[in-house]
């Protein structure tokens, strides 16, 4: 039984023994054993892709649609670097990863050796945490550790640098079954003398208001959501990365709040009298000016698996630390076991108000318009995919108007980079939603400057035939940067214009894929129709659209909820 | 936290990160090999030190935060002090580190090398006390803190 494997062998068995059936990533010379190792086993597949950003972003859009650790492999030095921008993006959202980096071998740690970076230094304050494995006899605990460490609590991306030389060497291979570490203790179950709290302020509540975020998401915690909600009769509002958290078809939902949120979502966050935060942080794109939203009072309840985020940007009443979707389980029970329900009047008058204030209709836009309108393209969009579609996005205004008229009901179907805000994300994230939900559809809603920045991974998606459809909204602008141009400095359009775009059509095309040029509204639902025809094949589909097009509403950078621009 | 290479860094990052201060910060094994202790010192507004105290309870590798200013405590810093010591001033320089329950534990015909433990602010009263211009070199240890009484820090 005491056969000695080398740490390359370890390294894949523990993968294999944590069930990973696809990881993402990217060979060169430290960690040219493990791919040794890779090439000869069929158990754990690997994806190759074109740069190493992309790698770790298709691991994080495979664990945010399947709630599984997403893992890259990335070899030392410029492997490592280029793969920063992907854990940062992970780390800002929470997205549980592992990413096994290779290291020059320990003999030559801290000499300058070829491909060197001290690559826990340079990822430490990305990573929930990190690990150099000096010494063979930590590599499989070490790892074991890694997915404990990223898949509980507070979710987050965790990196294990692996020195050649401990890939080489040789020892028994033993995964351990359980891992317990005195310095780290995720599991929290919520204060139940704060949750009795909490549900004597829900019920006296006149103007409630349910916010909720990505930790929703992140704890799979959608279904006691919803029953919570649905059970009280309160509205509700997701943020961007809290979308599908609620379901948005749902007459209780008031769409997404913050920055480019809807005027009811807003108001009501304003003026509500009880706040029930659920896994989300008050972002600065989400309550802007933290002290005009101080300005009314009102109650906040705060439901986080992390207490750090309590009480960080704005003062709550009653903080429950505590896993979410046993917290909510916690508040459903005891709201229906009390006599006790919301004072039926007062609700009703709050949702009147709440009406009046949706009838503003904040998210129209002109339909009769013969240039194609990108909100337009979105809605056909979730028309022709009855709502079913993954789709993953990149940062810029189409990453809003995704978000403002894509209408999830499902959890994890809705994956953008809200943290970090990365452009390139979008379409290497969908890969790895592909390869994680392989008979399902998967648009990644895109801009014509943001696509360019992972543009490489159209061969990645070839060589493994990934469906994608890639929804490409051209105003030949980088739009939000040109919308804060226009709002904030004085329609000085510096470098924000995009000048000698590639014909997307040939570029798809030589990379071996379906491309569609569109140009005019009433070609818009025939052209999807289309590319969602060809079940096979990536279509590339480039919507040209208005030019002149801005998000709204919109909450100036360093104002108020209630101080949003309407159209 | 646990006694591992890179525990020290993530502390002093996550400071400098977050932009909170370190006044002092002093770290060593204990007499579990697999455990270091640390005491840090810093200041900010209640709201800031609950966040401080939050963030590094997050760090994996800390086992336990506690706030010794919540409570009775004891600190003591070690401070050693070389100063220059000629004629009429050697007499008057051990009486003072008399008074401040200090040593001189190196001498030579021109200085005096003093060791002075207390609370920081005995150590900064023994410098303002003492001619500054005397003052050749001093190398502080920064804080280091227990509770009063029988309570102990146990993980
Ligand atoms: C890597 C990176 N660099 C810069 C930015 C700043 N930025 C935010 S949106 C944007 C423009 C995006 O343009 P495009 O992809 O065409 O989307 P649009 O806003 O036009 O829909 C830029 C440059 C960013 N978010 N990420
Ligand atoms: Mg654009």
């Amino acid at each position: 039984m005491s056969v000695e494997l080398t740490g390359a062998e370890i390294t894949i068995r523990c993968l294999q023994e944590e069930g990973v059936d696809c990881i993402f990533g990217y060979p060169g010379g430290a960690v040219l054993f493990l791919y040794d190792e890779l090439f000869k086993q069929d158990k754990v597949r690997h994806i190759l892709v074109r740069h190493e950003q992309a790698a770790v972003h298709a691991a994080d859009g495979y664990a945010r649609s399947s709630n599984k650790v997403g893992v890259a492999l990335v070899t030392s030095g410029p492997g490592v670097t280029n793969a920063v921008t992907g854990i940062a993006t992970a780390y800002m959202d929470s997205i549980p990863l592992v990413v096994i980096s290779g290291q020059v071998p320990t003999s030559a740690i801290g000499l300058d050796a070829f491909q060197e970076v001290d690559t826990v230094g340079i990822t430490r304050p990305c990573v929930k945490h990190n690990f150099l494995v000096s010494d063979i006899s930590e590599l499989a605990t070490t790892i074991k550790k890694a997915f404990y460490i990223a898949a509980t609590g507070r979710p987050g991306p965790v990196l294990v640098d692996i020195p050649k030389d401990v890939t080489q060497q040789k020892m028994v291979f033993a995964y351990p079954e359980k891992i317990s570490m005195r310095s780290y203790n995720p599991v929290v179950k919520g204060n139940l003398k704060q949750i009795k709290k909490a549900v004597e302020l829900i019920l006296s509540a006149k103007r409630p208001v349910f916010y909720t975020g990505g930790g929703v998401i992140l704890s799979d915690a959608a279904k006691q959501l919803t029953e919570l909600v649905k059970l009280l009769e309160y509205p509700c509002t997701n943020t961007l990365m809290g979308l599908g958290g609620y379901p948005a078809t749902d007459k209780q939902f008031i769409g997404m709040l913050g920055m480019h949120g809807t005027y009811e979502a807003n108001m009501a966050m304003q003026y509500c009298d009880v706040l029930i935060a659920v896994g989300a942080r008050f972002d600065d794109r989400v309550i802007g000016n933290p002290k005009h939203f101080s300005n009314e009072s009102r109650k906040i309840i705060h439901i986080d698996i992390d207490p750090s985020s309590i009480s960080k940007r704005v003062k709550v009443d009653i903080p429950i630390v505590g896993n979410v979707p046993d917290v909510l389980k916690e508040l459903i029970k005891l709201l229906k076991s009390t006599k006790e329900a919301p004072d039926q009047t007062t609700l009703g008058e709050w949702w009147k108000q709440i009406e009046l204030w949706r009838d503003r209709d904040c998210l129209k836009y002109d339909r009769q318009s013969s240039i194609i309108k990108p909100q337009m393209v979105v809605e056909k969009l979730y028309e022709i995919t009855r709502g079913d579609a993954f789709i993953t996005s990149d940062v810029g205004q189409h990453q809003m108007w995704a978000a403002q008229f894509y209408k999830f009901d499902k959890p994890r179907r809705w994956i953008n980079s809200g943290g970090l805000g990365t452009m390139g994300f979008g379409m290497p994230a969908a890969m790895g939603v592909q390869l994680a939900n392989l008979k399902s559809k998967v648009a990644c809603i895109t801009g014509e400057a943001s696509i360019q920045m992972c543009i490489q991974e159209l061969s990645t998606c070839k060589q493994y035939k990934l469906p994608l459809k890639i929804i490409n909204l051209n105003n030949r602008y980088m739009g939000m940067v040109r919308q804060w141009q226009e709002f904030f400095h004085g329609n000085r359009y510096a470098e924000s214009y995009m000048d000698a775009l590639p014909d997307f059509i040939k570029l798809a095309e030589s990379y071996g894929h379906v491309g569609i040029k569109i140009e005019r509204p009433e070609d818009v639902e025939g052209a999807l129709k289309e590319a969602f025809k060809l079940k096979d094949q990536l279509v590339f589909l480039d919507f040209i659209t208005d030019q002149t097009e801005n998000v709204f509403p919109m909450v100036p950078g360093g104002k108020g909820l209630s101080e949003m621009i309407l159209v | 936290m646990e006694n591992e290479a890179g525990a020290l860094s993530r502390v002093a990052g996550l400071f400098s990160a977050r932009g909170y201060n370190i006044e002092s910060l002093s770290v060593a094994p204990t007499e579990d090999p697999t455990l270091s202790r640390m005491t840090l010192v810093t200041t900010g507004s209640d709201d800031v030190i609950e966040q401080v105290t939050k963030h590094l309870n997050k760090l994996i590798e800390v086992v336990k935060v506690i706030d010794l200013s919540d409570g009775n405590h004891i600190e003591r810093e070690l401070m050693l002090v070389k100063v220059r010591a000629i004629g009429p001033d050697r007499e008057e320089i051990k009486r003072l580190v008399e008074i401040f329950r200090g040593c001189i534990i190196d001498v030579t015909d021109k200085s005096y090398t003093i060791e002075l433990t207390g609370t920081s602010l005995k150590l900064d009263a023994f410098l303002d006390a003492i001619e500054k211009s005397a003052v050749l070199e001093t190398v502080r240890t920064g804080a280091s803190g227990i509770g009063r009484g029988d309570w102990v820090l146990k993980v």
